[in-house]
């Protein structure tokens, strides 16, 4: 009844079937990270990780959930994205990790992207065993504002 | 020997119902002519509303003689599908609810009730119930009928009014003789971005732009898929000789983006639209004055 323990978002899933679920991803990434503390630029390159990983689910995983979880350990605070699908799986990781290389006409920039806007990154995958890309991403540095004030201007009156 | 007994009945029932509809044409249209359904649709025309009521009871007719009372797929409800459905998005445009359509539907089931109870001499006979109840069940099979053409009447307008939000929200402007500017806002779909091409190609060719800026300010998140989109309209601004010149990208995406592993290094880009602008002015020769370099606030 009485919950001592200080408030954090809670693990969620979310389905990826449509173009929509994409934004909905997006938006709860950003949401979840703002709350966990991470800075402008980190919220940023997750929402971008997400949103690359997320669409891979979609296109090329044919739909599929992702995982949001919020993360502490010690005194580090953290967010995990598992973006999980039960499609074709991917044959050739270290290829697919490949800057450039695509199968659908992309960029081939998304996997190994994300995996730069990241600080850990692990991909599950197989032949017909589907594939789970999750990604973690620790708050650095000196903790953003939480809420409410804007970014402050030096000799702003 | 109950079961084919019951199915008699039935039968009975429907051929009942069928020739009542068929003879009480007149009487049941000129009823549910004064119904809100058709009475509110049908403003200028009494005529008309007659004219679609008799259309409906024909089709129901048809329906119980074919003894598919329950089916909403039945032949005889097509030719007032389409009908049925222009009532009901009629009624949906001045603000009924599906749910107060459905209710209206429904309403003009007591008019003919009423009308097929009369035909009976003794209207608590075992055939009155049996005939008044397979009317019932028409009736609830025509009230899905209009359900499902509203849904989809429904969806068409859902989808129109998608189209014409992604068009409204691609505005094309002429900042300057030979200089337009797209604001993006929002999220840069694959639908949206064609729009976006597609405008500003057009406006490009209509007012002999040698520049074009595509704004950013407003996109969320660019990714890769993002930055392909930007890319292609670049691409193909420039197939059509104009320069494009891309703004508002903010530090926090400049970073990522360059994490991310895409090159912008063959587009233009500035900081705001007001640097994009200065910057083909100067192109073009003319000088702004007053404006200080790079990171300086508006004036
Ligand atoms: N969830 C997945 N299931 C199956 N194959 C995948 C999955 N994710 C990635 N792949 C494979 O890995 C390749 C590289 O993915 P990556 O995201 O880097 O590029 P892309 O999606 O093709 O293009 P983009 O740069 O637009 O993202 C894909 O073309 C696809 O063949
Ligand atoms: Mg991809």
């Amino acid at each position: 009844m009485m919950e001592v323990l200080p408030r954090r978002p809670a693990p969620i899933a979310l389905p990826i079937g449509s173009d929509a679920d994409l934004a909905r991803v997006r938006q709860h990434v950003r949401l979840v990270a703002t709350e966990l503390g991470f800075g402008l630029v980190q919220q940023t390159k997750l929402v971008t990780a997400a949103s690359e990983l997320a669409r891979n689910t979609l296109v090329h995983g044919g739909g599929g959930q992702a995982e949001i979880t919020p993360l502490e350990e010690g005194h580090r605070t953290g967010l995990r994205l598992s973006f999980v699908d039960q499609g074709p799986g991917i044959r050739d990781v270290a290829l697919a990790m490949t800057d450039g290389y695509s199968t659908g006409g992309g960029l081939g920039l998304g996997l190994s992207g994300a995996e730069r806007l990241v600080h850990e990154f692990a991909i599950e995958t197989g032949p017909g065993r589907g594939t789970t890309v999750t990604a973690v991403a620790w708050v650095t540095g000196v903790p953003a504002p939480r809420s409410g004030a804007g970014p402050r201007r030096p000799g702003a009156r | 020997m109950r079961v084919s007994e019951h199915d008699a009945a039935h039968e009975a029932a429907a051929q009942r119902v069928t020739d009542f509809l068929r003879r009480r044409r007149e009487q049941i249209a000129q009823r549910w002519a004064d119904a809100p359904l058709f009475r509110t649709v049908f403003t200028v025309s009494r005529d008309e509303a007659v004219e679609a009521c008799k259309a409906v009871v024909d089709a129901l007719a048809e329906v119980a003689a074919d003894g598919r009372l329950e089916d909403i797929s039945a032949p005889g409800f097509a030719a007032v599908r389409d009908q049925l459905g222009r009532t009901a998005a009629s009624r949906a445009r001045t603000g009924s609810s599906p749910a107060q359509i459905a209710d209206e539907v429904a309403g003009l089931r007591a008019p003919v009730t009423e009308l097929l109870r009369g035909e009976f001499a003794d209207p608590s006979a075992p055939e009155a119930h049996e005939a008044v109840l397979t009317l019932a069940v028409l009736m609830g099979t025509l009230r899905l009928v209009v359900m499902e053409t509203a849904l989809d009447a429904g969806e068409e307008l859902i989808e129109r009014q998608r189209l014409q939000l992604m068009e409204v929200a691609t505005p094309v402007i002429q900042l300057w003789d030979g200089i337009v500017a797209v604001p993006l806002i929002g999220t840069l779909d694959s639908a949206r971005s064609q729009v976006v091409m597609e405008s500003l190609l057009e406006a490009i060719v209509d007012q002999r732009a040698e520049y074009a800026i595509l704004d950013i300010t407003g996109v969320p998140t660019v990714d890769s898929l993002v930055a392909q989109h930007l890319m292609k309209t670049v691409a193909a601004a420039r197939l059509m000789g104009a320069e494009c010149i891309v703004s508002g990208i903010r530090p926090a995406i400049a970073q990522t983006i360059v994490h991310l592993g895409i090159d912008l290094g063959s587009v233009v880009t500035r900081a705001g639209l007001a640097d994009a602008l200065a910057y083909a002015l100067g192109r073009q020769g003319i000088v702004v004055p007053g404006r200080p370099a790079a990171g300086a606030s508006r004036s």
